[in-house]
């Protein structure tokens, strides 16, 4: 159970959100809905803690997250959360597949390359492992990207914008691979403008 | 897994990466070999005064190939996204910053150290003084870099990020130019090195504690 209470935000003089609260229950989805600039990309960093939590100046409860009962900003709890944001992530004069294992090492997951090869090629990738990023397509280091939902066994996946640049066949393969993680009891906190390929999606608007 | 891997997790990917990028390496290299190299044509043939002027010019010149190479430190891997990833990684930030730094020394300062004796003939140092500037260089050079790594972090994403970094670091950089070259003097002049030397190592032992340390909290900051 996820349980996020009056998250808040400001830049400069603007507030962008105020008192958004919500919970997630095991294998729910929340698709974060909103115009351009309107905070989406903000939000989903103040949840995975690349922003620091700020609190309304309101008498409310304070800014919180939490999960199975401990604060998400613990570091522990970041073997169990996967942030996949706005930048590929990925190095263009790396491979597919070093860019791939040296994300799960860095994740304190070493990956042997056998296993790493696998999650390529269910993403589509399989002949291209070994070329060097920079020669593939946007979309196609979306893939190497997302390639790590694959191999990082998280609960919890933060996904900005993960349908860009994907092609309808990739959309097709996200919208299964989300289906598989929802119904092993994960969860999912997305943004996307388009309407998920999911049953059962919670919209948080902003 | 022990954290000590954290720091070669990153260590290991940047020397890939300086190995798919050899030009970016080599620049600095030959940045540092040309600036030393123009001293003795600049002065003219005059033996004295370029042996007294070897260790200043030679720490000078390793200082400035040094912060060519800084901006390149962090500034990729913010602009694709991997330091967000660093960051939220479940090792130790400052562990994965510091191999990154090991990283930046091994490509960036050791082969200035290896180099220095062949420039140091050029100004006509002998056999002792020799050893003596690679044993200042070898400490002070990790020290340029660990010191460079907190500037690096501190103007990532500034727009003329390059200049600020230079006037930020130079005169931070003070300290380890003048015991380094301190050194080598007393060593050309017969007196004990071994005060110099001490500092330095001092200095080392400090900044290997506190510099990443410094460096994950203003990369932090830029993250926000």
């Amino acid at each position: 159970m996820l349980d996020v209470t009056n998250l808040f935000c400001q830049r400069g003089e603007r507030v962008l959100f105020a008192n958004v609260s919500f919970s997630l229950a095991t294998g729910g989805c929340l698709h974060v809905r909103g115009s351009n600039g309107s905070g989406k990309t903000s939000l989903l960093r103040l949840l995975v803690g690349l922003a620091p939590l700020e609190n309304n100046e309101t008498g409310n409860a304070p800014a919180a997250i939490h999960w199975r009962g401990r604060s998400l900003r613990d570091s522990a709890m970041r073997e169990e959360l996967i942030y996949l944001g706005h930048h590929a992530a990925v190095n263009g004069d790396l491979t597919a597949l070093e860019n791939l294992q040296f994300a799960n090492a860095q994740d304190g997951v070493p990956l042997a390359s056998r296993d790493a090869l696998a999650a390529l090629q269910r993403m589509g990738l399989g002949g291209r492992e070994d070329l060097p990023v920079r020669v593939l397509s946007a979309g196609q280091r979306r893939r190497v990207l997302l390639a790590r939902l694959l191999t990082k066994r998280a609960a919890l996946w933060v996904l900005d914008e993960a349908f860009t640049a994907l092609d309808v066949a990739a959309v097709k393969l996200l919208g299964e691979l989300l289906d598989e993680h929802l119904s092993a009891g994960g969860l999912a906190v997305l943004t996307s403008h388009q309407a998920l390929p999911v049953v059962n999606v919670q919209v948080l608007e902003l | 897994m022990p954290t000590a891997t954290a720091l070669l997790i990153t260590a290991q990917r940047d020397l890939l990466l300086a190995m798919r990028r050899k030009s970016d390496v080599l620049v600095s290299l030959f940045f540092f070999v040309i600036v030393v190299s123009l001293f003795p044509l600049g002065i003219g043939p005059e033996p004295l005064l370029l042996k007294k002027i070897a260790p200043g010019v030679l720490m000078v010149a390793a200082l400035l190939s040094t912060l060519l190479g800084l901006p390149r430190m962090f500034a990729a891997d913010y602009a694709d996204g991997t330091l967000e990833q660093l960051a939220l990684s479940p090792l130790p930030f400052g562990l994965l910053v510091s191999g990154k730094i090991l990283a930046h020394w091994l490509v960036c300062g050791l082969p200035l150290v290896l180099l220095a004796p062949v420039l140091g003939l050029q100004f006509g140092l002998d056999g002792e003084s020799l050893p003596m500037l690679m044993l200042a260089l070898l400490i002070a050079t990790p020290l340029l870099s660990l010191i460079g790594s907190i500037g690096a972090a501190l103007t990532l994403g500034v727009r003329g990020g390059g200049a600020l970094l230079a006037l930020l670091i130079l005169p931070l950089y003070v300290p380890t130019l003048i015991f380094a070259s301190g050194a080598v003097e007393a060593q050309m002049v017969g007196m004990s090195t071994s005060g110099y030397l001490s500092l330095l190592a001092a200095m080392l032992a400090l900044a290997v504690f506190f510099a990443p340390w410094a460096t994950s909290a203003a990369l932090k900051i830029a993250l926000e």
